[in-house]
């Protein structure tokens, strides 16, 4: 792997750090796996990049996706919450519904962004430095930013109750709150950050695609499990944090399959499905492993 | 002392030039596995190798997904290659917001210039990049309808309204239509299984079914040629695999011919040092016909035989 390779790993992992952030909210704390995720990035996508070529500021299209994606994940919420429809089918159906939403947003399935300005252009011309180390920096500040407002959001009355409805939905209830307003706002919140996600994204790669959502909600579950694998879940604070890098080695695992020559054993570049099949299995065995292993070591 | 120096390097400079060659790295990122784009990547490396350039191929695949797509270019950065080639229109943007420094040159890219990665056909602006259109001549597509289909009123189509290639198109071959009086039905689908269900929709509706250079429809072309065979309706497409697969005929691309053509003007900057901004958007002008008679009695035409002597693959 080349230090560009590594660099471009890390940006990646930055640039889908607030959608793996918001995987981690809906799967984990609410325990609503929301597949909602794989129609909110390129909603957030389309959106920024609508508002972008229409004149408004790279910024301000950021918080536009965002709150598209706030809408997109309430009416997953709701179908849930309201009409008993199952969380997962309900996140299919917004996710389906999305598809064809975006077409309309863009006009276009593909919609470009080369030679507009955009926030990643505007970070790099302030900084002065290379485009490979700013744009990481920029998408790390924009991750932790958000990262700090969550924990001190998730320490507030209304935080708590979020945090309570996944844990004990009956413990919340009879506290007095609606855990069905709570689902409707975390799903919500999930996907904003989710589409803020994919208007970064846009505005990195430089256009907005229709199909850009296909096989997010599996790299942003793969990163929440390597996270936590990795970096622990003790604390919320910690939990967050761990999302987010687990995220960005969730890249760099793919910039090694990617990159990687065995001596004479060539992989091909078809072969990239498989190896991320088994980064994530081996993910997900790690921590039993490293149980058993603690245990032997005890005795 | 320093004469001898610098007739040393003189030396070694005529050398290297003489002797060795320079060994160029050329890397080429690729949207997914898809026969059309593997051929085009096939077709670059043989024409570079038919020139004699000795070259390390580096092939990056990002099995359709974005961000592995992103990745990607940061792979090709690290290489630091003389020419980076770029399959399809997501990869080519992608190298493009990036890359600014090196030579750049797409292929397969229907819609350039809404892709955004040149200002106009003619030059790309001065910018490091230039490539190849994959565009359909919808007025050769039209002409063949109407040479299988004389009397043809409505032309039927099937798209997935997702797909940046089929959008163009769409558009071109309402204009043609237009300009001889003939109407388009649209069908549109967003996945491959929803081919039979948009073909039976077009049956009564049109005297012909088309279909584009649409990857989703033709991944699942068989079932429209079952809706046109029960229907006797014609079914006529614009990828020459789709007719071994049971469309009537096609003027198509030759995606390795395109790959052959894509792979000089890559020759052009390593070698001769020409400049992607200065260099035009190039077309294939070279198109091939294959028919398929089998089809053609299934589905109820009798396909005129200056049609048939055209071809240059008849299957019986």
């Amino acid at each position: 792997m080349t230090l560009y390779a590594f660099f471009g790993a890390i940006e990646q992992g930055f640039a889908y750090g607030l959608m793996v952030i918001g995987v981690y909210l809906t799967f984990r704390v609410l325990d609503f796996p929301d597949l909602t995720v794989d129609g909110s990035l390129p909603l957030g996508a389309a959106v920024s990049a609508v508002a972008i070529t229409s004149g408004y500021s790279p910024l301000l299209s950021i918080f536009m996706a965002a709150g598209a994606g706030f809408l997109a994940g309430m009416v997953t919420g709701v179908l849930n919450t309201k009409f008993k429809i199952l969380h997962l089918l309900a996140s299919i159906l917004t996710m389906i519904a999305l598809y064809s939403i975006n077409l309309r947003i863009m006009g276009r399935p593909n919609m470009a962004l080369l030679g507009q300005d955009t926030v990643v252009d505007w970070f790099n011309g302030f900084t002065g430095m290379l485009p490979q180390h700013s744009t990481p920096l920029l998408f790390g500040l924009i991750c932790f930013a958000v990262v700090f407002v969550l924990i001190w959001f998730l320490h507030t009355e209304l935080g708590l109750a979020f945090l309570a409805t996944g844990d004990n939905a009956q413990m919340i209830t009879s506290q007095g709150v609606n855990t069905d307003n709570i689902i409707i706002f975390g799903v919500g919140l999930s996907n904003a950050l989710v589409a803020a996600s994919g208007a970064l994204v846009a505005q990195n790669q430089g256009a907005a695609d229709v199909n850009m959502g296909v096989g997010s909600i599996v790299a942003g579950l793969a990163s929440v499990i390597i996270g936590e694998t990795v970096f622990g879940d003790k604390t919320i604070t910690r939990a967050l944090i761990a999302a987010l890098l687990g995220s960005v080695l969730y890249r760099i695992a793919i910039g090694l399959a990617l990159g990687l020559k065995l001596g004479s054993f060539a992989i091909t570049p078809s072969d990239l499905n498989l190896i991320t099949a088994i980064l994530v299995v081996f993910a997900l065995v790690m921590p039993k492993m490293k149980r058993q292993f603690l245990a032997g070591r005890s005795k | 002392m320093k004469k001898i120096l610098l007739l040393m390097v003189a030396v070694l400079l005529v050398a290297s030039t003489a002797f060795a060659g320079k060994k160029y790295v050329v890397s080429v990122t690729q949207i997914v596995e898809h026969p059309a784009l593997d051929a085009m990547r096939d077709g670059v490396a043989d024409r570079l190798k038919e020139k004699g350039i000795d070259f390390t191929y580096n092939v990056h695949n990002a099995q359709n997904n974005m961000a592995n797509n992103t990745q990607i270019v940061s792979q090709i950065i690290g290489e630091q290659p003389d020419v980076i080639v770029a399959i399809a229109t997501p990869g080519a943007q992608a190298c493009a917001q990036k890359i600014h420094d090196r030579p750049i040159v797409f292929t397969g890219v229907t819609d350039p210039v809404t892709a955004g990665l040149v200002k106009d056909l003619k030059n790309s602006g001065g910018r490091n990049i230039t490539g190849m259109s994959d565009f359909s001549p919808l007025d050769k597509q039209v002409a063949l309808i109407r040479e299988i289909v004389p009397n043809v009123k409505t032309i039927g189509i099937i798209y997935n309204s997702g797909e940046p290639n089929s959008v163009p198109n769409l558009k071109a071959l309402k204009e043609e239509a237009a300009k001889l009086g003939i109407n388009v039905e649209e069908a549109t689908i967003s996945n491959s299984s929803g081919v039979y269900q948009a073909a039976k929709s077009l049956v009564g509706r049109c005297d012909v079914i088309y279909v584009g250079t649409d990857n989703t429809v033709v991944s699942a072309i068989e079932s429209a040629v079952k809706v046109c065979e029960d229907n006797r309706l014609p079914l006529i497409v614009a990828d020459v695999d789709s007719v071994a697969r049971g469309a009537i005929a096609a003027v198509a691309v030759d995606y390795y011919k395109m790959g052959l053509q894509t792979g000089d003007m890559v020759a052009r900057i390593l070698v001769d040092g020409a400049k992607p901004g200065d260099m035009p958007v190039e077309f294939l002008n070279d198109l091939n016909l294959h028919v398929n008679l089998k089809a053609a009695q299934a589905m109820g035409v009798t396909l005129p035989q200056s049609v048939v002597d055209r071809a240059v693959k008849v299957i019986r």
